[in-house]
Parts: structure tokens; C-alpha cells; sequence
């Protein structure tokens, strides 16, 4: 499975699933704009449902009613509109929403468009079910709390951001950091502590490059886990507006496999930075009120329809675990994207540029990071009773230590107090032992915690107020003299 | 005879996302509900224009054609009032969402459902009136025991006044059985167990009254330093993961309110998931009932449709003045007041309105004014005394206060607790910012304190917050030059400081003891420290190192304290307290022998 492309696969002839047969059937556009087109004269129309733009040279593009009157429709087209013209485009009207077909046996092991059409010479799914892509809330009352606890293998993320399993958790990234290597090392090594079950790994690419997405490919095929993985492209060579449906067509997969197969399903959703332009894009053509930094007013909404397909369900065994990657603009995690990422998310692990340049792999930077669900997915019976105290220790020690490095720029190191000199060497220990591991390195919890130890110990013993003296006694001083020998 | 039907009705002629016109418009009155088209999708009225009507529709309207035909309802949105609203979860425009589950599963599908409250279910009626009883708005002729914890008061809806024509006996009923007659001026009203009640008008009452009593919410930040009053107002500005939905949690667990509505306002669906796991195992400390025996929840999460999150606001206001007019404390979270605005922001943008401060409509302002004056603690037409405090959260995109939501919250609102972005990626919770925050209400609830804990209350309380303030200047010294260029009496303020921040402030929702602080625990807690570092003056004052101070062993007593000392138990502190005297004196006796020995 190789992702060469042949030109009518890549346009997808017609949508995976959405084979279904026209309703209506219209000539001519009466405007074109940017991704938009108007059509007029139409009745019988549907707002949302799906149509395909039949260009004069016959070539079809798919897209869908963004709004409609009693004359007119307005029509977003996923391929862009460039080489249509207005008097012979013909319009289908598919008489619904968009919609992917969906069964196990047709999906995994594949590669198919953003708009879900088969990329890799097989044949279009035919046999399950057809879903809308836009799927359906969770009711509250039907969704279970996410409380199981996923080892990573990776220290800053088990012991101080614990993923579980049905959470939504971001990589927040800057251009040219290595959240790519982040999210393999995370897909390869990911398991539960308690049980072996089956899963899946959906990937969806939004205008990422070809060699990106071909590295993403090589790893799930050097850790045999190809046959259970399916991956929805669309490269930064494709239309920007297919970047909007790619996540949802992923994420119906995603969510069938879970909650009809029973599966747990990792879905990577890479980048979602390319996403929210792509919506900007359109939203700017139809001349809407921009909010902050020209992306529409509803881009929270629009990304919580995204972000909030993931979780477990009652009842049902299976999950969906989110790991969008997204990269911030400026390296400024109060850029819009960033932003209402992180207010729709159950938390976010943030790479950091200083660390990268310091030669730290992965370049976690703890202090902004957080796993909102870590509380239920940590502690006795789940992974150790001195979870939670040694890692608000950590974060406690290092966010003063971080003050003390400032502190040092100024006064310099040798002025620094006796204690300071601690947090500042604590400091360095912490990012080169704790934060810094190999890209094959795959920690156990436990390893991980007794890590946390010995840096912490490092400490004069009035500094550690967030743990208590019988856990220094049980954990601190064994972890310390076990270093010492 | 089909054709003319139709030709009755307003119609569809333009579909945008939540936003849809609709013809003949004149059949149709400004806020009025309709249904739209054979799934009956619920909207309301928002524009009237040349016999074109703008329809807000409050679920997803994939799929609606232009010629669909709307159905006025003849009634503005409204929210039903009776037993069946505590324990139970409801979307946005009161759908019942446990029982949407039962009825389609999972998933949440469009169109009408059933009602919000049981039609079924029989409740234990009890008359508290009697035939010929004189009837007034708000009275209550009737009580129910809904929960364990909550007895509902039947009461006569405002508007109607008479006289008692009939009463029904103990007994059960269900919510559509007549319980009541009341002979008014313009005839026979007939009373049920519940009545309807429009969203958008804030229900009557006789007065006002000044709020004196605090909500005690056991987060002894809040209620020691920056208190709520019982029918206060309150909101909690902060970036992405600070605090506010832990910190509202919290105050919903453990806040002495008699009911609490909690509306999750386009947040995440875990976030009420886990309000529905824990709330049904979690005892109120006041009645050892089950949290979930005062609750009410509602429910419309960022993935369900926007415009609902508008109403959602205005539902859970409006049943939890229900319980006010009952004579309940009454507390209602709103989770995220932000996301409420954006839904107005996005409905305003559809209707192509003239934007003003990024985006927001120009009333903005306004509607936040009367969410918030829907606040107050008030003696209800019953003759009861009954308030409902609001603690809205604020979501400020970038963390940055200066946006409009905030901004506007602010004047709106008498306690201001603002979240730090810095405490909270230190791990330090509450991540309450001690300096920006504040509250209006100290005072008036001084009295409340003074009554229960002694004179010294408000005296350790400023001594504490002067502490922090000095604290704060000194820190800017500190960042310069470190803590070893300050001399020990300054010093001491850093040390004592550190002290009230971590051994008093710093509070962690998830410790099973810590969670929940009793008031008095909360003033002992406070005297200790404070008088701890009261003595740390005299240690400074005799030229003994202040490190040696801060190794004894009553400082290791005064961090464990609010971890280990639970309910109202005093005596550990007292004891601390004396241990401290011993130990700080002798210190300093021994110092003196070394001096003489010299
Ligand atoms: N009082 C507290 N005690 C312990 N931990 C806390 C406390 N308050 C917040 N936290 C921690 O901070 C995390 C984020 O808090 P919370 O979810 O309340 O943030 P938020 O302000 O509501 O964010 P958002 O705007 O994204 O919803 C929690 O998951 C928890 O780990
Ligand atoms: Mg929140």
C-alpha cells in the first residue's frame, strides 16, 4: 500500500459512499466566487446536502449547500472552482448530506482522499452502512468518563500529562519541531497497563507535505500495525477546502470502529492549523463578519465538532482518542487556532523552542502543558499512589527553577543562594534526565516516577511541600540511595 | 381544503445554519416558539420585517427545504416548573436528555421529543390550604418531597389571585391532574403541579433585599478572602485550563446553597458526564444526601447546536428562580458565560446585524446587564425569603482581560475572581490571582464571621492580605537581585507570605480532606499563620537567623494542617498553637543563653 495517486482517484469520480444518484439537476452558475458558487432557479434544495459540480469538461467536484432560498442556493465546492465556468456547469443535487460507507474489512489498511474516495487502486467501500460525516453529539447521559490510563513510554506525558483513554490531547507545535516524531513515538508505544485489546490507528493529513505524511506511513508499517490502520490524505498540494470534510470523514471512521467494532481507535489529526485557514478561506469568500485574526466567529464552535469526537460510550467497549497535532503561528499559543484548541480540548502538550534548540527530544515544556482528565487515570491501582503528589511536586519545583534560571541571567550563578543553586541545577537534571529521552525510548510508569524521585530529592527537604514525609521516606529517600550506590 | 391549510402557515424561504426566514410573517409574533417542518424542529422568533419573519431554530437544520411549513406555538420560549426538574438533566430548551438516550440512543437526534418533566410519574401531594383560603400570586397551597433532600412547594403561578375554589387531598397526582381551582375576577383557574413560564422574563417578586449572608463554598480563598453573598454575583475570568470549571465543581459540591443549576454552556461532554458520575456519590456535608438531590443540569455542549446555548442561559435562570420563589438559596454556575456570548455573536452575525467590539452585537452589554440582575436575594411573592447567587465563568480568548465579555462582566458583577495562567501552570490551585481579585461582599458578611469565629476575623484577614501585598512589592526586588539581598525583617514577609500561599490559599480539589474546608477550620488555619508569623517579628528582633525559625517543628504542623485536621475539630490548632509559643520562645531563650555565654 503505497500512496501513488492516480489523477481520477485523487479527484474521486464520486465520494467513497456517496455513490447514491442525483435528485435534481441544474445548468449554469449565476456567480463564482473563491470556493463558492450561486446557482439560481433551483427548487426542491436541501440546506447541507451534498452536490457534485459536473465542469464542462466534464470533470466532477464535490461540494455541499452552505445555504439556500427560495431561488437561489449558495454551494461551497471542495475542489476550489478554478476552470468552471458559468454557463455549462451542470449541478447535482444528491438529496443528502455528505456521507462516507463504512465497514472494518473495507476501511483499515487503506488510503483514501480527505473526501474519502480510495487513493490506493482499491475498490470504494460499498458494503456497510453510509454516515453522515458531520456525525451526531454524544449525549452526556450516554458518554462514560474516560479513566484509563494509556502509557506512552514517554516521562512527561505519563508522569505529568497522563493521556487516558476517550481524551482529546493536542500536540500544540511550531513550525519545524518535532511533533511528528512526537506523535509515531506515541502510536508506536501506546498500550494500556491493564489489557491487550484490539485497535486502530486513524490518521488524517490537512495540507501536510507528501514526505510527512509517507513518514507517518513507513513507521505503522515497521511496527506491523498497517493492516490496522487507515489513512485519509489530503496533501498541501490538494484543494484546501477538502481539508474540511478530511477530519470528519476520519473521524465517522473512527467512530464506527469504536462504537459499532468495539475497537480503541487513536485517531491523529495532522495539522489543524491548515484546517482553520482552510475554513477561513471560505468563510472569507462569503464575506462574513471576521472575528479575531480574520477566522470566522464560530471557529470555536466549528473545531469543538471536531474535537468533541472522541470519548467512551456506556455500554460499549470500544473508544476514540484524540491526538490532533497543530502548529502555532508565530510560536504563539494565544493565536486563535492554539486558543480555542485549548479550550475544547481535555488539556495540551506543548513543544517548546528553547528546549529544541537545547537539543531536548521530545521538547516538552511541562508548565503549559496539562492533562485535564489526568486526576481519574493516575493513582493506587491505576498506576501509584504518589502520582499525583510527585507530579505537582515536579511541576511546583520546576516552575521555580525556571524563575531561578532568571534570576541567575541577572545576579549570575554564583550569586545565587544556596537553595536557588539547588533549583537551578535541578533545572538542568530535570530537562536533560526527565524531559530528554530517545525516540525509541519507551519508559514504564513506574520508571518514570522513581525518575521523578531522585530529580525531586535533589531538593533541600523543606522544599517539598506538595509530597508528604512518609512518601519521601517510601519513595524519595529509595529512589535517592539507589542512585548513590 | 389541503391547499388553503397550507396557504395559512409562514413558510420557509431561506435557510443559513440556525438561522431561517420565513414567510407571512404576520401570523407570527416577535419571540414566539414555532415548529419547523414534519420533524418539528423548535425555534423562536427573533426579527419581524416585511411580512418576513427571521426564526433562531435550535437544532441542526441539515436537510430543511425552502417551502417548509412553520407552526407558530402562540407562546414565547418557555420552561416548565414543577417537580421533576432536581436530579434531572435537561438540553438547552429543557429537553429531557435521559430520556432522549432511552428513546434514540447514544446519539442526540433533531425534533420534538416528549416534554421536559414526567407526565407519568405520580408525586405524594400535600394541601398546606384550605377551600376559601384567600389565593395571591406565588402562594403556596401544597408541598411535594421530591428529593430526599428537596421539598418541592406547590405554588399558584403568578398572575392569577382569588380565592381557594377547590383543593385536592393528600395524595398522588401527576402533573396534569387538576390539584387547585382558584375563583378569580375573571373566572374559575384551574391549578396544576407545574406551570409554564417564559425564559426571557424574570419571574416576579415582592422585594429586593441586601445580601448579608455569605455562600460559604469551603474554598477558603474564596470565602476568606474575596466571599460570596447568598443572591451575590460572581465571575471567574481565566485563559484555557486555569480553573473554572474545577473551581465551579467545587462550589457546586460543596457551596450551602439549598439547590444548585448548573449549566455546562457550550463546554465539553465529559465535563457533565462527570457532574452525572460524581454528583449521585457525593453527600451534601449539610444533609448527607447525594449531591445529585439538589441539582439540576443542563446541558448544551460545544458540539450541540449554537443556538440552543443561547437559551440555555435563560432556562437554567429561570428554574432557579422557581426555587427562589419556593424560598430556596438557590446557586446557578454557568459554564461559560463566553461561549453564551459567541452564540449571540453568531446568530447576530447570520442576521448580518452591525457589528461593534470584535464582532459582538452592540446589546452585548445590555444582555449580560440582565443576566446577571436576574441575581439577587429577594422576599418571593410566597413571603419567603429565597436568592439565587450566579458564578459565571468568562473565557477570554488569548487569557486576555481586556476583551469585551469580560470587560462587560466586570461592571456587572460584585466579585471578581480572576485566574492566573502562571499560578496554574506552577500546579497551584485555586490558580485565584489574590491581587486582581475581588469582592464587594467583604464587608457585608464581616458581621456573619465576627458572630462566629470571634472579633479577631477581619483583623487576621487584612493582616493577611497586607502580607501579600508587601509580599508582592518585595518579589520585584527578589526577581532582581534574590532573596539573599533582602535583610530577615523583609524576609520574614517573603517567608510568611509563602506560608499563606501555600499553606492557606493553595487548596487541591482532589484531596479527599482538603476538598471542602469547614469556616471554622478555615479562621484556625489563618490564626495559626498569622500568628506564627506575628512571632517570626520577635525572632527577626532578637538577630536570630530566620531559617532556624523555619525549621521548628510547628512550621511542618502548619503545612499538614489542611491535609490532615478535618471538620470542625479545634483542638489540633489550639494545640499548635501553644506548641508554637513553646517552641518560638524557646528559640529564643536559647539565643539569649549564647548571647550571655559570649
Ligand atoms: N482547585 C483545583 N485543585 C486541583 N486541581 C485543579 C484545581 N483547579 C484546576 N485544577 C487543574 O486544572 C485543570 C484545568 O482546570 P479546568 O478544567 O477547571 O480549567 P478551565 O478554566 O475550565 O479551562 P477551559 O476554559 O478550557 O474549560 C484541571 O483539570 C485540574 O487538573
Ligand atoms: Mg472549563
Amino acid at each position: 500500500m503505497a500512496f501513488e495517486t492516480t489523477e481520477t482517484a485523487a479527484k474521486g469520480v464520486a465520494g467513497t459512499g456517496n455513490t447514491s444518484s442525483a435528485h435534481l439537476e441544474f445548468v449554469g452558475l449565476s456567480k463564482i466566487s473563491g470556493p463558492l458558487v450561486v446557482i439560481e432557479g433551483i427548487r426542491d434544495v436541501g440546506f447541507g446536502e451534498r452536490v457534485e459540480i459536473v465542469a464542462s469538461d466534464s470533470d466532477v467536484r464535490q461540494g455541499r449547500v452552505l445555504a439556500i432560498s427560495e431561488k437561489a442556493a449558495v454551494l461551497e465546492v471542495f475542489h476550489g472552482t478554478s476552470g468552471l465556468d458559468q454557463a455549462d456547469t451542470r449541478v447535482r443535487f444528491m438529496g443528502r448530506p455528505f456521507e462516507m460507507v463504512v465497514s472494518k474489512e473495507e476501511v483499515l489498511g487503506r488510503i483514501f482522499s480527505g473526501l474519502g474516495a480510495p487513493l490506493d487502486g482499491g475498490p470504494a467501500p460499498f458494503r456497510g452502512e453510509a454516515r453522515n460525516v458531520n456525525g451526531f453529539a454524544i449525549n452526556p447521559v450516554a458518554r462514560a468518563y474516560p479513566e484509563d490510563f494509556i502509557q506512552t513510554g514517554i516521562s512527561t506525558i505519563d508522569g505529568m500529562n497522563t493521556l487516558v483513554r476517550g481524551q482529546k490531547l493536542p500536540i500544540f507545535s511550531g513550525s519545524g519541531l518535532p511533533h511528528n516524531d512526537l506523535a509515531i513515538q506515541i502510536v508506536r508505544q501506546a498500550r494500556l497497563l491493564t489489557e491487550e485489546s484490539s485497535f486502530a490507528v486513524i490518521f488524517a493529513a490537512m495540507g501536510v507535505r507528501h514526505d510527512e505524511a509517507e513518514a507517518f506511513r513507513l513507521s505503522f508499517e515497521e511496527s506491523g500495525v498497517l493492516n490496522n490502520v487507515a489513512m485519509f490524505l489530503n496533501l498541501a498540494d490538494d484543494p484546501t477546502v477538502e481539508r474540511l470534510v478530511a477530519p470528519r470523514v476520519a473521524l465517522t471512521v473512527a467512530e464506527y470502529l469504536a462504537f459499532e467494532e468495539g475497537m480503541h481507535v487513536l485517531v491523529i489529526l495532522t495539522d489543524m492549523t491548515n484546517y482553520c485557514e482552510a475554513l477561513r478561506e471560505v468563510a472569507t469568500s462569503k464575506g462574513e463578519v471576521p472575528s479575531r485574526k480574520g477566522y470566522p466567529g464560530y471557529l470555536y464552535s466549528d473545531l469543538a465538532s471536531i474535537y468533541e469526537r472522541a470519548g467512551r460510550i456506556h455500554g460499549r467497549k470500544g473508544s476514540v482518542t484524540q491526538i490532533p497535532i497543530l502548529t502555532m503561528p508565530d510560536d504563539d499559543i494565544t493565536h486563535p487556532i492554539p486558543d480555542l484548541t485549548g479550550y475544547i480540548t481535555e488539556g495540551q502538550i506543548v513543544l517548546d523552542r528553547m528546549l529544541y534548540q537545547k537539543n531536548i527530544y521530545p521538547p516538552v515544556n511541562v508548565l503549559p502543558s496539562l492533562s485535564r482528565l489526568m486526576s481519574d487515570g493516575i493513582g493506587e491501582g491505576k498506576t501509584r499512589d504518589d502520582h499525583r503528589n510527585i507530579s505537582s511536586q515536579l511541576y511546583a519545583a520546576y516552575a521555580n527553577a525556571k524563575q531561578v534560571e532568571r534570576l541567575a541571567s541577572i545576579i549570575g550563578e554564583e550569586d545565587l543562594s544556596v537553595t536557588d543553586k539547588k533549583y537551578f541545577q535541578f533545572a538542568r537534571e530535570f530537562e536533560k534526565r526527565f524531559v530528554n529521552q530517545a525516540k525509541d525510548e519507551d519508559r514504564g510508569i513506574l520508571e518514570t516516577l522513581d525518575l521523578g524521585w531522585e530529580l525531586v530529592m535533589m531538593l533541600p527537604s523543606q522544599e517539598l511541600v506538595r509530597v508528604t514525609p512518609e512518601q519521601v521516606e517510601k519513595y524519595g529517600k529509595a529512589s535517592h540511595t539507589c542512585n548513590q550506590e | 381544503m389541503k391547499e388553503a391549510d397550507k396557504a395559512q402557515n409562514p413558510e420557509v424561504i431561506f435557510v443559513s445554519g440556525p438561522v431561517v426566514k420565513a414567510s407571512r410573517a404576520h401570523l407570527l409574533s416577535m419571540n414566539e416558539m414555532v415548529e419547523v417542518g414534519a420533524e418539528r424542529l423548535v425555534g423562536e422568533v427573533i426579527g419581524l420585517e416585511d411580512d418576513t419573519a427571521t426564526l433562531q431554530v435550535y437544532e441542526d437544520t441539515t436537510g430543511l427545504k425552502p417551502g417548509t411549513r412553520v407552526i407558530g406555538q402562540g407562546m414565547p420560549l418557555f420552561a416548565e416548573l414543577g417537580p421533576g426538574l432536581i436530579s434531572h438533566i435537561f438540553d438547552g430548551i429543557q429537553r429531557p436528555l435521559t430520556e432522549l438516550k432511552e428513546q434514540w440512543g447514544d446519539f442526540i437526534q433533531r425534533g420534538k421529543t416528549g416534554t421536559a418533566l414526567s407526565r407519568e410519574r405520580v408525586w405524594q401531594f400535600t394541601p398546606t390550604a384550605r377551600e376559601g383560603d384567600k389565593a395571591v400570586p406565588g402562594q403556596v397551597i401544597g408541598t411535594i418531597q421530591e428529593t430526599d433532600a428537596i421539598v418541592h412547594k406547590v405554588m399558584i403561578p403568578p398572575g392569577i389571585a382569588g380565592t381557594i375554589g377547590k383543593i385536592a387531598g393528600p395524595g398522588g397526582y401527576s402533573l396534569e391532574e387538576e390539584i387547585a381551582v382558584i375563583k378569580t375576577s375573571g373566572g374559575p383557574r384551574s391549578i396544576r403541579l407545574f406551570h409554564r413560564w417564559p425564559v426571557r422574563q424574570p419571574r416576579p417578586y415582592v422585594r429586593r433585599l441586601m445580601p448579608s449572608e455569605p455562600l460559604l463554598t469551603g474554598q477558603r480563598v474564596i470565602d476568606t478572602f474575596f466571599p460570596l453573598a447568598k443572591g451575590g454575583t460572581a465571575a471567574i475570568p481565566g485563559g484555557f485550563g486555569t480553573g473554572k470549571t474545577v473551581t465551579q465543581h467545587q462550589l457546586s459540591k460543596w457551596a450551602d446553597a439549598d439547590v444548585i443549576i448548573y449549566i455546562g454552556c457550550g463546554e465539553r461532554g465529559n465535563e457533565m458526564t462527570g457532574v452525572l458520575t460524581d454528583f449521585p456519590q457525593l453527600l451534601d456535608p449539610r444533609t448527607q444526601r447525594p449531591l445529585i438531590e439538589r441539582t439540576v443540569l443542563i446541558a448544551n455542549t460545544s458540539d450541540m447546536p449554537v443556538a440552543a446555548r443561547e437559551a440555555s442561559i435563560y432556562t437554567g435562570i429561570t428554574i432557579a428562580e422557581y426555587f427562589r420563589d419556593q424560598g430556596y438559596d438557590v446557586a446557578l454556575m454557568a459554564d461559560s458565560t463566553s461561549r453564551w456570548a459567541e452564540a449571540l455573536r453568531e446568530i447576530s452575525g447570520r442576521l448580518e446585524e452591525m457589528p461593534a467590539e470584535e464582532g459582538f452585537p452592540a446589546y452585548l452589554a445590555s444582555r449580560l446587564a440582565a443576566f446577571y440582575e436576574r441575581a439577587g436575594q429577594v422576599k418571593a411573592l410566597s413571603g419567603e425569603k429565597g436568592s439565587v447567587s450566579l458564578i459565571g465563568a468568562v473565557s477570554p480568548p488569548g487569557g486576555d482581560f481586556s476583551e469585551p465579555v469580560t470587560m462587560h462582566t466586570k461592571r456587572f458583577v460584585q466579585c471578581f475572581w480572576a485566574l492566573d495562567k502562571e499560578l496554574a501552570s506552577a500546579r497551584y490551585f485555586p490558580a485565584i490571582n489574590y491581587l486582581q481579585s475581588y469582592s464587594a461582599y467583604t464587608e457585608a458578611v464581616a458581621a456573619w464571621w465576627t458572630e462566629r469565629t470571634g472579633p479577631e476575623w477581619e483583623k487576621l484577614r487584612e493582616e493577611a492580605v497586607q502580607i501579600l501585598q508587601e509580599d508582592s512589592k518585595l518579589q520585584n526586588i527578589v526577581k532582581l537581585l534574590g532573596e539573599e539581598a533582602l535583610p530577615d525583617d523583609q524576609r520574614r514577609i517573603l517567608e510568611g507570605a509563602r506560608l499563606i500561599k501555600n499553606d492557606f490559599l493553595q487548596q487541591s480539589a482532589y484531596d479527599p480532606v482538603d476538598t471542602y474546608c469547614m469556616p471554622l477550620k478555615q479562621f484556625y488555619l489563618l490564626k495559626v499563620i498569622i500568628y506564627f508569623i506575628r512571632r517570626l517579628k520577635d525572632v527577626v528582633d532578637s538577630r536570630i537567623p530566620l531559617f532556624r525559625a523555619m525549621e521548628l517543628p510547628v512550621v511542618e504542623q502548619i503545612h499538614r494542617a489542611k491535609y490532615t485536621v478535618s471538620g470542625e475539630d479545634i483542638a489540633p490548632f489550639e494545640q499548635m498553637l501553644k506548641d508554637m509559643d513553646q517552641q518560638v520562645d524557646q528559640l529564643l531563650s536559647r539565643n539569649q543563653e549564647a548571647n550571655h555565654g559570649v
